[in-house]
């Protein structure tokens, strides 16, 4: 079994190559469009994003190459050392960090500047993975349960001490981990739900709210195997959410004064505001929104290009995609992102190691983190909160750190699948 | 471990892509608002003001034209905080707190945003501008804006022309047309004003994208949906430039008003008011000053006089109409003679000058005697004792000769004149009968008459036409301007009489001042009272007396008798007009340099003239005097002139 290895690349899985790589040549495609002016040649030109993202997609290719060379066994060993390692750089960068938008979170070496909280995430993703697939750990455990949390939030909260709060939100993601991995579902309906539930109550009328709760409980009730208990829990479920949506939405109304609403509205981008955070969603709203159905057509938008949506080669890269494309090609993007988060989580679940089921379901968190805060930022629903989405949004840091992440996964994958024949 | 596990991050996935799409599905497909904000915040659309129409003389000469100026505009949001202003006005070659001044000045407007555009420095010429263009290239927050202002090559003709001003808010809720936009230049006076839908063209509309920072970033479609804008009509006038400006040099210093009409088509050659100013001081940068200086002026050069200035009587011009009236409806025939012994003398006395008696038809306009005209028109109106019918008729037979009503002529604010009608002598007479020799003044051409010199040259083209006349014109003849043709209802005959008549008043008679050597000319002076100081000097005359090309009538205010400056500047300009030179260069010059202006009330003089009070007696005598002025004869007050007073005698 450990004899030699077969090439790798045979074993790779193709489906999320394929749906990596359509990513990253829509992101390119999309920077170029967001900063195109008739004036500024073609993609390739290194004054403008888009051609500096061919720079940053061909060493992404790179460090793909280099990492799929590797032998897979060896990432397990590497979780604490990287981790370890992770954690230093990030006290440094509070201290020698290049600020950059009110953020202390970049460090430059020689031309290039690296964002260390996007590697970060693959760093804490190896070590839960590392320490949850250890011997006798079980998340029943209360101890368990710290630790994985001390792990997840050390991270965090030196990325906050950066000032770079949008990222570190990042890691509630791995609570998706933890649940997957055994910690009672009562801590994301209580952590995740109840914030999600409070939130959406604010921003969303509630008849999207009801039906978005129905069609979780429908799916919920579809996956069960014992469909008869599943309803049960489902009608209670959804009696406690009416209960918590309604309720937030009376205590928002009827509780809070005037100027205490107006300041949570203001922060999760509900009110206009031009001069603040407000000026962002709208604009970024009428841009994805003056889309339409079809889009305006590649090159065409005129929202992103003559720059009146901010950001808009990166955490408002969305907005040009929504604008050129339209409604059909929004929802591509959308489903694309959702056939590769599925592929991630089937491989994570064909892992014949813990280690790689966890690792799996971490870089699939993470992934849908990431594209949940960001469209949901861009679509006005969710508070400007600035994270880039993977593989689209212009940025070396993000684009290295997501190929890292796919890479090691990947990997992983085709080893143990050549190793199994 | 539970079922559920594996499907959670699943359902969760699912369930926010469910919602993301339907959200999109909302913003995109469903709420059209959002095509609109884009188009609004990228897409503007900027209008095109096209090039006014030019006004051509009747020889093609240009005299209105538009010239480039420059408008240096900014948006005060778009100059960086620490914007070096003296720097900028340094090498802008402008005083070094300008920049402070002017911002204080548009912080101050009505509508102030520093959001949009604001007129830094406004109307530069080209030459400024040239100047300023090296400074304006560090400062690209600045940008300059071509606009078109008036130019007269000429700097006559201010009058006719009129002048453009910014449109008020009046005038934009009359448009019923929606063409104006606030900031639009709009004809205020002259042709400006009557021919504005032909001169201003059509708006062009180009729509463009600019980027968040105002700069622009192409055409919208490629200009598909664009407009051009259509220069406006170039209008060829049938006025002659030259003898315009002419004119003007003449009137310089006086009082008054020349109007020259080619009889044969109705066509005005000039038109003077006098005071004029240069039409091209009321564009640029000080036309507000200008502007001010001008409406303060007691001597009211924006007055147009020609067909505004109806308030002096024709005087003896006037005899003309009275005579053919007299023997169109029979009362004379032209060897019908009166006696004249110092006057007429019936009911009340009209003195007039010696001369030989008895008067004749042809003697009568020669000599301008009174007691003669005093006698025809008693004819008409009191025969038959039907005073009210016979009035009535005359009247008619009057008005018929485009005096007491509009003639037409395309220039805004005409005025009608005043020819008594005969219920105003019934409500001034207060049911008390009233007959001819009530009302005599009428017969002279004095009284209650009110006259313009745009009527009275247009009566002459009527003697030169031996009997009909065209609708007073500056714009040509076009199928969008038609022209009629007026019948004054007189035979042919009886103006070959009174042309006749009216040559000899040029050989032999009270205009021989006016002989133009080589040039068969006939003419009338006239005085029209003034009860504010001298008499008004007034001249109708044409040339040739075959075939008229030109007839003329000049009015000088407070000049005495009609041939001491009006007989002579007319028959200047009829020189001039037919010869297009002057074989009398010693009276060019004297009419040139001499100035009235000592004797208008209110004028004070900052340059005491040239003629000096002393040298009054240097000025030409006529040879024979126009009238007897009638206040020498009736000592009453001449304000109260009128047929009560003259009555009462
Ligand atoms: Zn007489």
């Amino acid at each position: 079994m450990a004899g030699k290895q077969e090439n790798p690349f045979k074993y790779i899985d193709r489906p999320t190559l394929i749906l990596m790589l359509a990513l990253v040549l829509i992101g390119w495609v999309a920077i170029h469009a967001a900063v195109y002016s008739p004036q500024m040649g073609g993609p390739f030109n290194w004054e403008h994003a888009a051609g500096r993202q061919a720079v940053w997609i061909l060493t992404s290719v790179f460090l793909f190459v280099v990492l799929f060379s590797m032998d897979y066994r060896l990432f397990e060993g590497m979780a604490s050392i990287s981790y370890i390692l992770m954690l230093g750089i990030l006290v440094a960068t509070i201290f020698l960090g290049k600020e950059v938008n009110g953020a202390k979170a970049w460090i430059q070496i020689g031309p290039v500047g690296l964002q260390p909280g996007e590697f970060a995430k693959l760093a804490t993703c190896l070590m839960v993975a590392s320490y949850l697939s250890s011997y006798d750990v079980r998340l029943e455990n209360q101890t368990t349960q710290l630790i994985s949390a001390f792990i997840i939030l050390v991270p965090a909260f030196l990325i906050i001490l950066s000032r770079d709060t949008g990222s570190a939100l990042v890691y509630a993601s791995f609570i998706f981990v933890l649940q997957r991995e055994g910690l009672s579902i009562i801590y994301l309906v209580l952590g995740l739900a109840t914030i999600a539930a409070i939130v959406l109550s604010i921003l969303i009328p509630a008849p999207y709210l009801y039906g978005s709760v129905g069609v979780f409980m429908l799916f919920y009730v579809l996956f069960s195997r014992r469909k008869k208990q599943a309803t049960i829990t489902a009608i209670t479920w959804t009696g406690a959410s009416t209960a918590i949506i309604y309720g937030v939405q009376y205590a928002f109304e009827n509780i809070l004064q005037e100027h205490q609403k107006t300041r949570i509205l203001l922060l999760l981008g509900k009110i206009e505001d031009p001069s603040g955070a407000g000026y962002n969603v709208n604009q970024s709203l009428i841009a994805i929104g003056s889309g339409g159905f079809l889009g305006k057509g590649w090159l065409n938008g005129t929202q992103t290009k003559f720059d009146y949506v901010p950001e808009q080669t990166t955490d408002f890269i969305f907005c040009t995609i929504g604008e050129e494309w339209g409604f059909v090609g929004s929802t591509v993007l959308i489903i694309l992102f959702g056939l590769l988060l599925f592929r991630i989580i089937h491989i994570g679940e064909r892992m014949p190691t813990k280690f790689g089921r966890i690792y799996a379901y971490g870089v699939a968190s993470i992934i849908f983190f990431h594209v949940l805060i960001n469209l949901g930022m861009t679509m006005g629903i969710l508070p400007v909160i600035g994270i880039p989405l993977p593989f689209i949004s212009y940025g070396g840091s993000s684009l290295w750190a997501f190929s890292i992440l796919m890479a090691i996964l990947l990997r992983m994958d085709a080893g143990m699948r050549s190793t199994m024949r | 471990m539970n079922s559920y596990n594996r499907v959670v991050l699943m359902v969760f996935i699912i369930t926010v892509f469910t919602v993301f799409v339907g959200r999109l599905f909302y913003i995109q497909v469903i709420d059209s608002s959002y095509i609109e904000a884009a188009r609004n915040n990228a897409i503007k659309k900027l209008i095109i003001r096209p090039a006014r129409g030019s006004l051509i003389d009747r020889k093609g000469k240009l005299m209105v034209i538009n010239r480039p100026f420059f408008d240096i505009k900014f948006v005060p949001k778009n100059l960086p905080l620490e914007f070096d202003s003296l720097t900028f006005c340094r090498l802008m070659d402008l005083e070094p707190d300008y920049f402070t001044k002017r911002m204080a000045e548009l912080r101050k407007q009505v509508g102030y945003s520093a959001y949009r555009p604001q007129i830094f420095i406004s109307q530069l010429s080209v030459e400024e501008y040239a100047k300023v263009q090296e400074g304006l290239y560090h400062f690209p927050q600045f940008y300059a804006e071509k606009t078109y202002t008036r130019n007269y090559p000429y700097g006559s003709g201010g009058q006719i022309f009129g002048y453009l001003g910014e449109i008020n808010q009046d005038q934009l809720d009359k448009d019923a047309s929606q063409y104006y936009n606030p900031g639009d230049y709009v004809g205020i006076t002259g042709i400006e004003k009557e021919y504005e839908e032909r001169l201003r063209g059509v708006k062009g509309i180009s729509y463009q994208y600019f980027d968040v920072k105002g700069r622009p970033q192409g055409r919208y479609k490629d200009g598909a949906e664009d407009v051009a804008a259509k220069a406006g009509e170039n209008l060829q006038t049938s006025l002659d430039i030259e003898l315009q400006t002419y004119a003007e040099k003449l009137m310089t210093n006086k009082i008054g008003s020349v109007v020259a009409i080619d009889p044969s088509t109705g066509e005005v050659l000039c038109f003077v008011s006098a005071p004029t100013f240069d039409p091209n001081k009321l564009v640029g940068r000080n036309r507000g000053k200008t502007f001010a200086a001008l409406a303060k002026d007691p001597l009211k050069p924006l007055f147009n006089r020609p067909i505004k200035g109806a308030s002096y009587p024709p005087g003896s011009t006037f005899k003309a109409i009275n005579g053919l009236i007299g023997l169109q409806q029979g009362v004379i025939d032209v060897h019908t003679t009166f006696g004249c012994y110092g006057g007429y003398n019936g009911a009340i006395h009209v003195g007039c000058h010696a001369h030989r008696s008895p008067v004749d038809f042809e003697f009568s306009i020669q000599t301008s005697c009174n007691a003669y005209y005093c006698n025809v028109f008693l004819r008409l109106i009191d025969r038959n004792n039907q005073v009210d019918r016979n009035y009535k008729d005359w009247y008619a037979a009057v008005q018929r000769f485009g005096i007491g009503k509009k003639t037409g002529i395309d220039l805004p604010g005409e005025v009608k004149g005043n020819l008594p009608t005969a219920e105003f002598y019934d409500k001034v007479n207060k049911g008390w009968r009233w007959r001819g020799a009530t009302i005599l003044s009428l017969a002279i051409g004095q009284g209650e008459l009110g006259v313009s010199p745009i009527q009275m040259a247009n009566y002459a083209c009527a003697i030169a036409n031996r009997g009909y006349y065209f609708t007073p014109h500056i714009i040509r003849k076009s199928p969008k301007n038609k022209v009629e043709k007026h019948q004054t209802g007189i035979q042919q005959e009886y103006f070959n009489y009174l042309v006749d008549a009216m040559e000899k008043v040029i050989e032999g008679g009270t205009g021989t001042i006016a002989k133009i050597p080589g040039v068969s000319m006939c003419g009338k002076t006239g005085t029209a009272e003034n009860p504010h100081g001298e008499d008004h000097s007034i001249f109708i005359a044409f040339a040739p007396k075959d075939n008229p090309k030109i007839a003329i009538a000049t009015y000088v205010e407070n000049a005495g008798f009609g041939a001491t400056w009006a007989a002579p500047i007319s028959s200047l300009l009829i020189e001039k007009y037919l010869h297009d030179s002057i074989s009398r260069p010693a009276l060019e010059k004297r009419m040139l340099e001499g100035s009235l202006l000592h004797k208008y009330p209110g004028y004070i003089n900052p340059n005491p003239p040239a003629t000096k009070p002393g040298e009054k007696g240097d000025q030409p005598k006529p040879t024979t005097n126009d009238t007897i002025k009638p206040q020498a004869v009736w000592p009453v007050n001449r304000k109260t002139l009128s047929s009560t007073s003259i009555a009462q005698r």
